[in-house]
């Protein structure tokens, strides 16, 4: 126990934030923002509908301690009845169609989503070496509606949580 | 030369990657000999698929890879165009049962004669395009319009009292890449487990086919997003063999270095959630906090936090300079004294080791039966690892010279699996420091051209296990033929065996300590 108390303090705590021109600086602003908006938890189901894992790398590192998303506020939920927020990454697979379409009718209204990645937007490169075939129906929006598209291969996460902040952002 | 009396004539693979044979059976009745001396021998099946070489041979052609002590033995048969059928290897090696239903979806050659002969269910297509539509055949054009119905699949039943069934996914709670799992449980104790995958497929092999080499590398790096450097090394090294070029021991030595790093980040992101499936959310942080720095790094030294498209056919995109190499040593230096410090708490953690020990059990017997290979396979005791010598067996360059201390525990539970990466992560921070230190001096870059007709395998020890990619050459140079294997496809059935033993709740904990990739064994 008292090597674990001992790291924890040695460690302190890193999602502070620190001098200018580091990344980390730009997260804690927007952490600020998402909750100066919201006023209250987002909850978010991430959908992988055909990703090559990349963008899910990405968003798990959203709730490492220098993201620290969760401690804010925003939550990843388990259940898409559970979510204001769809987060999709992909190529949407034709075997992963239906399965997107049910947990996009399963979120309550009013929902959002958010299309992650290149494959997920259909854009650059990558997102037309992985678009539509006989496989894939390609980009998320080709789906269900997208509001939001965070492009990257896979976005970083700041890229993510610059994505989330504006599908929040009252329009 | 032969291998085990048998009559299949081989010849080695010229350049520089790790040692592959090729042979060709003159009939069916041959390959079934040879697997059963492979069998016989210890060896394992590596990789199973089929091309269609009707525009050449006037048939289809079946690629079968074997581990054998040596290296890789690959052979391959020809398939009539008419009856594309062979002999099944699922009897033999159970790891080919769902190679063989994969096959038959993409390009509709079948095996024969095997006690899974009787099972021909779909393993990729779901119902998303016609069963008598096959993707890979050369002149199959676009399927008709179909519309992507959900097929029923034929689950295992399990009867008697008490029994029933808990469907999972494919969408799971978590972060994390579809796939169904189907239990069979009574009360908590699950009875049985069975998979059915495929949800990731997204045609990769179709859309390599007719590629130029570069704009294939861009595709191979992204079968599996967490070990996009083992995918563009063992493609690299297919292509380079097809196209008789030999990278630069700086290159070679590059690559290394990047395929380490993404050992280390992965095992760390690994060992932080294995700590958060045992409710040690202290773990997690910490693993995380120090896998972030490490892909910050990544980011800093080669422009990608993954450094995906950096290793390329002829060489590598980035090179490292003094004291970019001298950031490397330092980071190396500073992770040995943390994540030792880590282990020392997760080590003596009575509740942590409570939940580790003794969960998701597999033997080396049963390793060996599934063809289980990496770190997984090493988690029970069998020292298997494409980088490490064994007798008659010489690890590719760098490897050759770096000298990699092999890393086995025999218990084969869950602990075994967190040891196992606890002391890889140990040994590639040494590695690494060593080839930051001896980075030879050259060039990063040689010039390929791609040679008609050419064909390479590539194998390369990832940090799941061993990746492979076959490629071979059109006459214009193009990609006819790529076929990337990832060590998943002999794993997951391992899983399905880990978890017999135990309750629900602990499925997550055990699954963990595999960490599959779904995308990779889809395509």
């Amino acid at each position: 126990m008292i090597p674990l108390l001992k790291r924890i303090l040695k460690t302190g705590i890193v999602t502070e934030p620190v001098p200018a021109g580091d990344a980390r600086r730009d997260v804690e602003r927007l952490q600020v923002e998402v909750l100066a908006i919201l006023g209250r938890a987002l909850t978010i189901r991430e959908v992988d509908a055909g990703s090559c894992n990349g963008c899910e790398l990405e968003i798990h590192a959203l709730n490492n301690p220098y993201y620290n998303l969760e401690g804010r506020g925003i939550k990843f939920v388990a259940s898409p009845r559970h979510a204001d927020m769809l987060l999709v990454t992909g190529p949407v697979t034709k075997n992963m169609e239906n399965a997107l379409k049910i947990a996009y009718d399963c979120t309550p209204d009013p929902k959002l989503v958010v299309a992650v990645g290149d494959c997920g937007c259909g854009c650059g490169e990558v997102g037309a070496l992985f678009g539509p075939n006989y496989a894939t129906c390609g980009a998320v929006e080709n789906v269900i509606p997208v509001d939001v598209r965070i492009s990257g291969c896979p976005p970083t996460p700041l890229a993510l949580m610059q994505g989330i902040l504006q599908a929040i952002k009252p329009r | 030369m032969q291998f085990f009396n048998e009559p299949i004539e081989f010849t080695s693979q010229p350049g520089l990657g790790a040692p592959v044979w090729r042979g060709r059976a003159a009939d069916g009745g041959e390959l079934k000999d040879f697997a059963a001396a492979v069998h016989l021998a210890g060896g394992r099946l590596a990789a199973l698929w089929g091309s269609d070489e009707r525009q050449t041979t006037g048939g289809f052609r079946l690629h079968c890879v074997f581990g054998i002590n040596a290296g890789h033995a690959c052979v391959s048969l020809e398939l009539p165009a008419e009856d594309p059928v062979y002999p099944d290897l699922a009897g033999r090696f159970p790891a080919a049962h769902r190679m063989e239903r994969a096959a038959y979806d993409m390009l509709g050659i079948r095996q024969v004669g095997g006690p899974g002969g009787s099972d021909h269910r779909p393993w990729l297509r779901h119902g998303g395009w016609p069963a008598d539509w096959f993707p890979l055949r050369h002149d199959s054009g676009e399927p008709a319009d179909f519309s992507n119905e959900p097929t029923d699949y034929d689950f295992v039943k399990l009867g008697g009292e008490g029994a029933h069934e808990i469907p999972v996914g494919p969408i799971h709670a978590g972060i994390i890449e579809p796939g169904h799992f189907r239990f069979s449980v009574v009360g908590e104790k699950v009875l049985r487990l069975e998979q059915r995958l495929g949800y990731q497929h997204k045609g990769v092999e179709r859309r390599l086919a007719g590629a130029d080499f570069s704009t294939g590398a861009k595709l191979i790096g992204r079968i599996s997003g967490d070990s996009t450097c083992a995918y563009a090394w063992a493609y690299a090294a297919a292509v380079e063999a097809a196209c008789g070029v030999v990278p630069s021991p700086r290159a070679l030595m590059l690559r290394a270095l990047m395929l380490e790093r993404e050992r280390v980040a992965n095992h760390l992101g690994d060992l932080g959630a294995l700590g958060n499936d045992a409710a040690f959310a202290f773990g997690l942080t910490q693993f995380l906090r120090l896998k972030e720095d490490w892909l910050r790094l990544n980011a800093e030294l080669f422009g990608h936090r993954f450094m995906m498209d950096r290793i390329v056919p002829g060489g590598v995109t980035h090179d490292l300079a003094p004291p970019a190499l001298a950031r490397i040593v330092e980071q190396c230096e500073l992770y040995a004294r943390e994540v030792k410090e880590l282990r020392a708490i997760y080590d003596n953690h009575a509740g942590l080791q409570d939940r580790f020990m003794t969960l998701g059990p597999i033997d080396a017997d049963l390793a060996r039966e599934l063809s289980l290979t990496g770190m997984a396979a090493r988690a029970t005791g069998i020292l298997l690892d494409g980088r490490v010598y064994r007798q008659d067996y010489t690890p590719p360059p760098p490897y050759a010279t770096l000298g990699v201390r092999p890393v086995t525990d025999e218990r084969g539970d869950v602990a075994a699996r967190v040891a196992v990466r606890f002391d890889e992560i140990f040994e590639s921070l040494r590695l690494l420091r060593g080839m930051a230190v001896g980075m030879p001096a050259g060039e990063i870059m040689t010039a390929i051209t791609p040679v008609a007709g050419g064909v390479g395998l590539g194998v390369i020890e990832g940090w799941r296990g061993e990746v492979l990619v076959g490629v071979q050459f059109d006459a214009a140079g193009k990609l006819a033929r790529v076929h990337p294997h990832d060590p998943s496809w002999q794993c997951w059935p391992a899983l399905e065996h880990a978890v017999m033993q135990d309750i629900v709740p602990d499925f997550p904990l055990i699954n963990k300590s595999f960490n599959l990739s779904y995308s990779g064994a889809d395509l």
